[in-house]
């Protein structure tokens, strides 16, 4: 084997495996166990852990660490809190919305409010939404800062059903889990200040009722929303 | 019941081409309305759906899409470069194409 060789592969990063983890502080690195028979010694000493049984011939090489670094979500200066949103994908399509604040995903959280057109507290993807000039003036209304993304986060599912029993589950409608109180009221408070300075402008609740859509001879890159 | 239409209508015009040899990966794109190059700015990055029937259903429907973006515009009399997840098949030339509104930059 020629020098340089060596000499490299003395410097090459150590696979993952043969590179020692800090023992944690509490365990030892080896521990007493007591051998039964009558030649052995009574007691030995023996490692926590075992080194393991296979190493590979050549030392394998670790990717590099990645240098890129998301940045947070820029808001579109177009939408401020109280602005009305068009949404344009997904269940509530061509509703029309009102935003409240970005979360720290950069999710914008939005209500309908739910009593004027059924949507609920929702969080929504900046792209997908069309801020239009309509504001209304929330003053001094700030979000309880429970509502965060973690409030959204789909629970856990409950266990796994065996497959028989799945099967005599199809075809039978899935029972549905009442909607949790304490989302409802949070709903309630929520929508109770934005109904309140909605109920200010004469027509804004019915504007907010309405949905959104293009009719013939409207073309979006001649509209200003 | 007002309009619930949430997109732009456009029609598949071909393949990206020139006389004799056609680019398949790229489809030009009219879209209604859009008469030249700087109003077709507006238009780059949305998503288009070609949307279609088939006999067979899958997944319990007979409507089947292809989805794709405007990636550039073409000329300077408002038709679009787009391309698709799978190539357009010629026979959807002159056929509706769906032009979103998203990613929106409005």
């Amino acid at each position: 084997m020629d020098v340089e060789a060596t000499l490299w592969m003395m410097h090459a990063p150590r696979p993952n495996h043969l590179k020692k983890a800090a023992p944690p502080a509490d365990s030892a690195l080896t521990k007493e166990k007591e051998v039964k028979g009558e030649k052995n010694g009574g007691k030995r000493v023996v490692p926590v852990q075992k080194a393991p049984r296979f190493y590979p011939a050549e030392d394998i090489a670790l990717p590099k660490k990645s240098r890129k670094n998301p940045k947070p979500t820029t808001l579109r200066t177009s939408i401020t809190p109280g602005t009305v949103l068009i949404l344009l994908a997904g269940r509530f399509r061509g509703k029309r919305v009102v935003f409240l604040k970005q979360l720290a995903s950069g999710l914008l959280l939005v209500t309908g409010p739910y009593k004027i057109n059924g949507v609920p507290l929702r969080r929504v993807n900046q792209a997908y939404v069309i801020a239009t000039s309509t504001k209304l003036d929330l003053g001094d209304f700030a979000i309880d800062a429970k509502i965060d993304d973690s409030y959204f986060v789909k629970a856990a599912s409950k266990g796994k059903s065996s497959a028989e029993e799945e099967f005599f589950a199809e075809g039978k409608p899935k029972e549905k889990e009442a909607f949790p109180e304490s989302k409802a009221a949070d709903q309630k408070t929520v929508d109770s200040a934005i109904i309140a300075a909605v109920k200010k402008t004469e027509f804004l609740s019915k504007y907010l009722s309405a949905s959104w859509g293009l009719s013939k001879g409207q073309f979006p890159h001649q509209l200003t929303f | 019941m007002g309009s619930t239409r949430l997109y732009s209508k456009g029609r598949i015009l071909g393949h990206k081409r020139a006389k004799r040899n056609t680019r398949p990966n790229t489809t030009l794109v009219q879209i209604e309305g859009v008469a030249n190059k700087e109003d077709a700015q507006f238009y780059l990055g949305k998503r288009v759906a070609y949307v279609y029937r088939a006999k067979r259903k899958i997944e319990g429907s007979n409507v089947r899409v292809i989805w794709g973006r405007v990636t550039r515009s073409h000329g300077n009399n408002g038709v679009v470069k787009s391309k698709f997840k799978s190539n357009i098949p010629p026979h959807a030339f002159g056929a509706s194409v769906r032009v979103m509104l998203y990613p929106s930059n409005i």
